[in-house]
């Protein structure tokens, strides 16, 4: 999919950043709408680049534009201290300050920034969850609540973009899925474009539109989600991480066996449960792992979902296995399978085959 | 022993450590920022500076300040153009004395507090749209809460108590100089010990008070 290249939408960025044993050297555009991924190990320079967005940092040499405002330039020595920069910033922990309640935490943005608009403070408080948080004292949150709350102050002081680093990483299982189901609610409702930093796949296919991966303080690929998790080019989006994603839509629910019917470029996929059938486009998650490959169409299988496909490339992967990248319709996604069966199958680039999908992750999108 | 030998001195005590110490929360915050904040190669000379009072005799201080804030001196030649009076033997001169001689007392709480807020909720504050300075009253003063208290506890409590920088630069002066540490000595070397007596156990009690609400009103801020 090309974008048109408009400025006005745009966020670039251009930074070379030295340090004693790490080096950040990045020329990336992000869009500014959406939820767009920097994903990459531990040290790959994803909070760096983050801090130097925010003006927490300073390269020695970079250039920032945001939607055609010039943040900083060394050329002609530009430079917006950080509370001259319009972003509201989600730390991995919640930073909260523990003088203030909830409310005066929330306020704190509110009440420095200019606003065009006032934000909707009722619409954020209710889409964070936080109507009866709203007079607690700080040290009375659980880890949950406190980074709720750290969104919304965050939300609240009506950023140009959010910038979230690893939000959820603090946190355990639990509690994540705790604030997931919010931060989704972000993406769909309020209108806040957000790059989001995280080491998880998981939470990158969930809730982005756009991925960036950062290896050693580069970018190694950047483009629209969907495209960018089928490259197979990209080491880090390979083994147990490679997977893909598909936009698609609930057709009709099946009462008796409880499977919701998803409608896609490339036919019909059951999946367990009652998805909303309102027409709505989803955001199917499909991994590599979770899909193998058949020259001809089972007859008797437990696997319901079952679809032509035509194999793109095949590539190694980690060990013993492969990825094959497969067209379904307009789509593509990517299989994990073993050496030993592209050999015993014989399967070359370019042929139709069937493919087997054991599990589907459906989310709104 | 009437009511005056008792009152002034115990007044004028209070006075001088309650203005010493309103000017080193105003002197001492920048400071103490600073040393908090900074990597700079003069920190520890600084540091070294701020903390001499502790170990110097109070006698080694006061001479210097004698020397210094005498007529004849740097600040005190300034001091008798400026107002036509000398600095030594006046409470003005006290004033400065005590505020160099409890300067520590007054930085290093601070410090620790200011150390132990790092640069995270200043980070967060920025970035909500606060400037440094917006950021230094409206998150870092109100967090430091409880090292304002010591380091007011502590100043109070260190200037009250002083004597020899006192009887330095300031000597013996009813009204003007003799605050109740200098007033005590007087009684006893005029072997008045009943009114030396009284007057050391008013320092005592004043002492108590005012550390017992330090950690007092520290181990409610704790349990909040």
């Amino acid at each position: 999919m090309e974008t048109t290249v408009n400025a006005e939408a745009l966020i670039q960025i251009k930074y070379a950043l030295r340090r004693e044993n790490f080096a950040l050297d990045v020329d990336l555009d992000l869009p500014l709408r959406g939820i767009a991924g920097l994903f990459g190990a531990s040290g790959a320079g994803k909070t760096s680049l983050l801090r130097c967005i925010a003006g927490l940092e300073r390269p020695a040499t970079g250039k920032l534009v945001v939607a055609g405002d010039v943040w900083q330039d060394n050329s002609s020595n530009t430079w917006r201290a950080v509370h001259q920069r319009d972003i509201g910033y989600v730390f991995q922990e919640p930073r909260l300050f523990a003088h203030l309640d909830v409310h005066g935490n929330i306020e704190f943005g509110l009440r420095r920034r200019e606003h065009n608009g006032a934000p909707d403070i009722d619409h954020i408080i209710g889409l964070l969850g936080l109507e009866r948080l709203l007079t607690r004292r700080i040290d009375e949150l659980s880890g949950g609540e406190a980074q709720r709350v750290a969104i919304a102050r965050a939300l609240l002081c009506a950023p140009r973009f959010v910038l979230m680093d690893e939000p959820l990483a603090s946190l355990d299982q639990k509690r994540k899925d705790d604030i997931l189901p919010f931060l989704d609610r972000l993406r769909t409702e309020a209108e806040v474009p957000i790059i989001y930093v995280s080491h998880n796949i998981d939470e990158i296919c969930r809730l982005c539109d756009y991925l960036v991966v950062l290896d050693d303080g580069r970018v190694v690929a950047d483009g629209a989600l969907q495209s960018v998790l089928v490259r197979m080019d990209v080491p880090l989006l390979s083994g147990e991480q490679a997977g893909s994603v598909i936009q698609g839509t609930a057709k009709s629910y099946d009462e008796n066996d409880d499977l919701t019917c998803l409608h896609f470029s490339g036919g019909n996929l059951w999946v367990p449960g009652k998805a909303n059938v309102d027409g709505a486009i989803l955001r199917l998650r499909i991994r590599a792992n979770d899909v193998s490959l058949c020259r001809t169409k089972p007859e008797q299988s437990t696997i319901l979902n079952i679809v032509p496909a035509i194999v793109e490339a095949i590539q190694p992967d980690q060990g013993p296995s492969m990825l094959v990248r497969l067209v379904l319709g307009a789509d593509r996604i990517v299989a994990r399978v073993t050496r030993r069966s592209i050999r015993e199958l014989d399967l070359q680039e370019g042929e139709e085959v069937f493919a087997q999908i054991k599990s589907v992750a459906v989310r709104h999108s | 022993m009437n009511a005056d030998t008792l009152f002034e001195p115990l007044w004028l005590s209070v006075q001088l450590a309650g203005i010493t110490t309103v000017v080193l929360m105003i002197v001492a915050t920048p400071i103490a920022w600073w040393l908090a904040q900074s990597s700079s190669r003069w920190k520890p000379v600084v540091q070294t500076t701020v903390a001499l009072p502790i170990v110097l005799p109070p006698t080694v201080l006061g001479f210097y300040l004698l020397i210094v804030l005498g007529p004849g001196g740097a600040i005190g030649s300034w001091w008798v153009e400026l107002t036509g009076t000398a600095l030594t033997f006046s409470f003005a001169g006290l004033v400065i004395a005590s505020c160099l001689y409890s300067l520590p007392f007054a930085v290093q709480p601070l410090v620790v507090a200011f150390e132990s807020l790092g640069q995270r909720n200043l980070e967060a504050a920025w970035t909500l749209g606060a400037s440094r300075t917006d950021a230094f009253f409206s998150v870092a003063l109100p967090l430091s809460v409880r090292g304002y208290l010591s380091a007011i506890a502590l100043s109070f409590a260190n200037t009250l108590g002083e004597f020899g920088v006192v009887l330095m630069v300031g000597g013996n002066i009813p009204g003007e100089t003799r605050v109740i540490s200098i007033a005590i000595y007087d009684q006893v070397e005029s072997l008045n010990y009943s009114s030396a007596h009284q007057l050391s156990a008013v320092l005592l009690v004043v002492a108590f008070i005012a550390l017992f609400a330090m950690f007092f009103i520290n181990r409610r801020w704790k349990q909040r």
